[in-house]
């Protein structure tokens, strides 16, 4: 059977088009990147609310936090790597310090930026947004997501960061799927053990689920595609019934999802944990495909990890 | 608000300056030196230029400051309590746990400061992102940001300036506190920025240079730059870091230091006369 493909950004894109019709108020900001970044697609129908700043990040959320102090919705948008890393002071000091309503989108996020090497694979990004005092940090696990997330950072206030990926990968989410920021998707239940995932590689967990029953092993996946606020009842409820957690996120081990969940974890409900995810190194070029063999992101990965802390239970 | 005339303002410059020493000794810490060299720039721009309700401080149309160098804010707390923003007696709180006047600006902290800072450079961006928002709501409101002349050696200024100009913003204006002092010693020394108005020219904004001092060059230059249309305009104003206190007139080292109790008094003699 053949899987619908679309890149996050395509639902980035969407989503804005359609905010552009809906809310007058929503500015798109974008930093030399439109058309890779999907903001042209707004820029093409809205271009009187579209303002290329040029390469350069800092100015970029810092004319959107005067945006926003005028009443404005601005999404600043770029690369994950350039915006979350060299533009975090103006993010923390300016955006969220003063809980200024910027939404901030980040492209090419995980190892999606593949055959562009370590500079443009963005694997800090979540951890570095995640750390930040009135953040909110959204994954998108597929283009239906994507869109759905970006229209729905619109309608709260304060700082959004929004991750999306380059590469085309498996829509597997239904429009009419429930979404709402804050609320984990459980898309599979299951009692041994529970996979917490964010960002496309949520359908390598279902895959793990597939492979894992035919085992015997009952999985439940969780798609927690915001990682602050992290849905604490649906994992503390994981933990309490399944006795075993694995995080699965296309960043660097440290400081995301993984370190979201543990934390947790460790204060209410101490259970066996595995964190995947990159392994505190910078990776190399190829295309993801490879890259997501060659370190660990496939579901068979998912599967050794879920043999190895149900070994720990 | 009434318009006071130049006696008047004169005499709040005073009264800025005396608050200014009062509470960075009262703190213990703080930045002076360039809050002192800012008296003239902000008392104008608080009781002669602007368009603002201190009792409204979220009146859709007033215009915006926002203090790029928010190391400054004694100036701007003092400015602000004598506009009626707060009472004057709140001033001496300055940097105390659980004040409103928190060692760098806090917009969450205290109303009418329009968004926090401290970390260098952010201001004009900022600026620039309010007076778009002033355009495409069809607004007159105009933004205004200090900056320090240090300050200018942080890229993220050089980036918002060529913004303002490539989307004319006219409704900006910046104002350069050009002390020529910053906490390692000479801004020339430490990292040259001259020639300064040379390069704002070049980079298409309207360009004036004025005495930082003297309230009707600051006046008049306020009045110039609303004027100036098609291009942001930027008030480079040459002053003298700590101004007013004859021992920290041109000295590095009172950027970031308080007054004694000894020093103190000394300062207030010099303002007001030994009688006080």
């Amino acid at each position: 059977m053949s899987i619908k493909m679309l890149p996050t950004r395509d639902g980035y894109g969407n989503g804005l088009v359609e905010l552009g019709a809906t809310n007058p108020d929503v500015i798109v900001l974008d930093a030399d990147l439109a058309k890779s970044t999907r903001s042209d697609w707004f820029a093409n129908k809205y271009p009187d609310r579209f303002f290329d700043i040029g390469i350069a990040e800092q100015d970029m959320v810092g004319t959107a936090a005067g945006l926003a102090l005028g009443g404005k919705i601005p999404f600043a948008t770029t690369y994950a790597v350039f915006v979350a890393g060299r533009a975090w002071d103006q993010i923390r000091t300016t955006v969220c310090y003063s809980d200024l309503n910027v939404k901030i989108a980040g492209a090419h996020g995980g190892i999606s930026a593949g055959g562009d090497g370590a500079t443009h694979q963005s694997l800090e990004d979540i951890a570095l947004m995640r750390v930040l005092p009135n953040m909110h940090v959204i994954v998108p696990c597929d283009a239906i997501e994507a869109k759905k997330a970006t229209i729905a950072v619109a309608g709260i206030h304060g700082p959004c960061y929004l991750r999306f990926a380059r590469e085309a990968t498996p829509v597997f989410t239904a429009e009419e799927d429930f979404f709402a920021i804050g609320k984990a998707n459980v898309l599979q239940n299951g009692s041994d053990v529970a996979v917490i995932a964010c960002g496309p590689v949520v359908y390598e967990a279902l895959l793990a689920h597939d492979q894992l029953k035919e085992m015997g092993i009952s999985a439940r996946i969780i798609n927690m595609h915001t990682v602050k606020p992290l849905d604490e009842e649906v994992v503390l409820a994981a933990a309490q019934e399944t006795g075993a957690i694995v995080t699965i996120e296309e960043a660097q081990v440290y400081g995301g999802l993984g370190g979201a969940v543990a934390e947790l974890l460790v204060k209410n409900k101490p259970v066996p944990v595995e964190m995947m995810g990159v392994m505190d190194t910078f990776l190399e070029c190829g295309t993801p495909e490879e890259l997501a063999v060659k370190y660990g992101f496939t579901a068979k990965d998912i599967v050794a990890a879920v043999k190895r802390v149900l070994a720990r239970k | 608000m009434n318009s006071p005339s130049l006696e008047k303002l004169t005499e709040i410059c005073r009264d800025v300056r005396a608050d200014i020493v009062k509470m960075t000794a009262a703190a213990g810490s703080g930045h002076p030196g360039g809050s002192l060299s800012a008296v003239e720039l902000m008392t104008v721009l608080y009781f002669k230029v602007m368009n603002h309700r201190p009792n409204q401080v979220d009146w859709p149309e007033r215009d915006r400051f926002f203090l790029s160098k928010g190391h400054a804010c004694p100036v701007v707390y003092s400015v602000m309590a004598r506009a009626g923003y707060f009472p004057v007696e709140e001033l001496i709180t300055l940097r105390k746990c659980g004040t409103r006047l928190q060692g760098h600006p806090s917009c969450k902290a205290l109303p009418g400061i329009e968004v926090s800072s401290g970390s260098l450079g952010q201001g004009l961006s900022i600026a620039n992102g309010v007076a778009l928002a002033a355009k495409l709501n069809k607004k007159d409101f105009r933004a205004y940001v200090l900056m320090g002349d240090g300050e200018l050696q942080e890229g993220q200024i050089w980036e918002a300036m060529m913004t303002s100009a490539h989307y004319k913003l006219d409704n900006v204006c910046a104002i350069v506190d050009y002390n020529g002092l910053q906490i390692d010693g000479d801004v020339e020394a430490v990292m040259g920025i001259a020639p300064l108005a040379q390069k704002w020219r070049a980079f298409n904004w309207h360009t004036i240079e004025i005495d930082g001092h003297d309230l009707a060059q600051v006046l008049a230059a306020f009045e110039e730059a609303k004027a100036t249309k098609g291009k942001p305009s930027v008030i480079i104003a040459k002053t003298i870091k700590g101004k007013g206190i004859s021992f920290m007139e041109n000295v590095a080292g009172w950027h970031g230091k308080a007054p004694n109790s000894e020093e103190l008094q000394k300062a207030l003699d010099e303002l007001y006369g030994r009688e006080n």
